[in-house]
């Protein structure tokens, strides 16, 4: 079967006119942005001190002023990131990146399919058709999980905030230890042989080899994906956020200092494994776990035991494990969270030791 | 005129059926809508993401919930 897609032809003159709108348009935007994002500090302290009766120096106000300066700072800079990842998404499909990986070889294909997942765009319920369409176009099966590790483990939400609340430093240790889970587990998962463990309709499908025109955007169409991505990822998510920086919020304002540092510092040996232990079965998403982070950090927490928690918590959810369950067996998916799990402990070990 | 809507059954998929629905009532098109929910059936088209359109066998759209413009111009044809 072999089906196409098509597009209509914009008329050239009408998109400059829009393009030079746009820039006019996001230059007041940033401008803007900008200028808010800097009196933050001061209104969040306002609106705390000044409009609510609340003492200065106590846990409340402490607790509420966090709270207040972080909620609008993690949506605008969430805008921002959400807008900027979505322009530079719009480059690439799923499609393009089966393509692009079933001819690599074992070990190079780990390392693309990790850079690939984090920015191909790509939803958890779309899953499996994915994992079928790679399996079945011969893309070996441990890239393949490279990639579907990658995807959620390495967030772009997730690096942006980290970035702009945790500075640079932790957002590139953040990028580089996910990338080096992804690329190690899926290269094991490659080395086990496990292909007879995916389910068995799944090499039977006869996938039709779907030829698809490739999609000829405008700038314009680039920035309306970016804005769509906006619309769609900040109406999802912004709720975790609220509940996340109400978490630390709490944190910030009522947890002794040195007591974070006694229970997920870096001297006792169980901190990481009881962070992956706590993290494994919550489910948020990464915009929602970076406010916790920041609290727990600001409380003495080791960044290792801090970057297990996060990780184990946005990586290995239950719900994707259901829905993966479909085309893996049993043993499988027990080798795919035991893999990851031990990659998270890796890393958390890891930086509790050398920081 | 035959659509499917092919997706497990996440929000972005009864999304794009409703839509789908919508946009038939309102043009006055005679079609029949199935939505497809059957992984390996989903598979069989060949997709990497859902929610897709089918319309008439033809792939229209895939990974995304069609904007309803677009999904006018593909009724209309």
């Amino acid at each position: 079967m072999e089906s196409k897609i098509t597009h209509p032809v914009q008329n050239g003159g009408k998109i400059n006119k829009m393009m030079a709108l746009n820039l006019l348009m996001g230059a007041i935007g940033i401008y803007l942005w900008w200028t808010i994002y800097r009196v933050l500090p001061d209104l969040s302290k306002w609106l705390t001190y000044k409009l609510l009766p609340i003492q200065e120096g106590s846990h409340l106000g402490s607790s509420v002023e966090f709270f207040f300066y972080d909620t609008p700072k993690v949506m605008m800079l969430l805008f921002l990131v959400v807008f900027g990842v979505g322009i530079l998404r719009s480059f690439f499909t799923p499609e393009k990146t089966r393509t692009f990986l079933s001819g690599k070889s074992e070990f190079v294909g780990n390392i693309f399919a990790a850079l690939l997942g984090i920015i191909t765009p790509f939803c958890s319920c779309s899953a499996v058709p994915l994992f079928i369409g790679f399996v079945t176009a011969g893309v070996p099966l441990g890239v393949t999980f490279s990639f579907l590790i990658a995807a959620p483990m390495v967030n772009e939400i997730a690096l942006g905030l980290l970035y702009g609340l945790l500075g640079w430093k932790v957002a590139a240790i953040y990028l580089g230890t996910g990338l080096f889970i992804a690329i190690s587990a899926g290269w094991v998962i490659g080395r086990l042989k496990l292909e007879n463990h995916v389910e068995d309709w799944v090499t039977q499908a006869n996938a039709a080899n779907l030829t698809m025109e490739e999609e000829k955007l405008t700038w314009n169409d680039r920035f309306v994906y970016g804005w769509d991505a906006v619309k769609e990822i900040m109406g999802r998510v912004w709720i975790y956020v609220i509940l996340g920086i109400a978490v630390g919020a709490g944190i910030h304002g009522f947890v002794p200092e040195g007591v974070m540092a006694s229970i997920m510092g870096k001297d006792s040996w169980w901190s990481v494994p009881l962070s992956v232990v706590i993290g494994v079965p919550m489910y948020s998403n990464a915009a929602g776990v970076i406010p916790v982070v920041e609290a727990l950090l600001g409380k003495g927490a080791a960044l290792g035991s801090v970057l297990a928690f996060m990780m184990s918590v946005i990586a290995l959810s239950l719900p994707e494990m259901v829905i993966l369950r479909k085309v893996l067996k049993p043993k499988l998916i027990a080798v795919f969270v035991g893999v990851v799990a031990s990659g998270i402990l890796f890393v958390g070990y890891l930086f509790n030791m050398i920081l | 005129m035959e659509i499917k809507v092919l997706g497990p059954g996440c929000a972005k998929c009864k999304k794009t059926e409703k839509l789908v629905q919508e946009v038939i009532k309102e043009i006055g098109v005679d079609a029949t809508v199935e939505k497809v929910s059957d992984m390996m059936q989903i598979a069989s088209y060949g997709v990497f993401g859902t929610p897709s359109v089918i319309v008439d066998g033809e792939v229209k759209c895939t990974g995304k919930v069609p904007k309803k413009d677009d999904i006018k111009k593909w009724l209309l044809k």
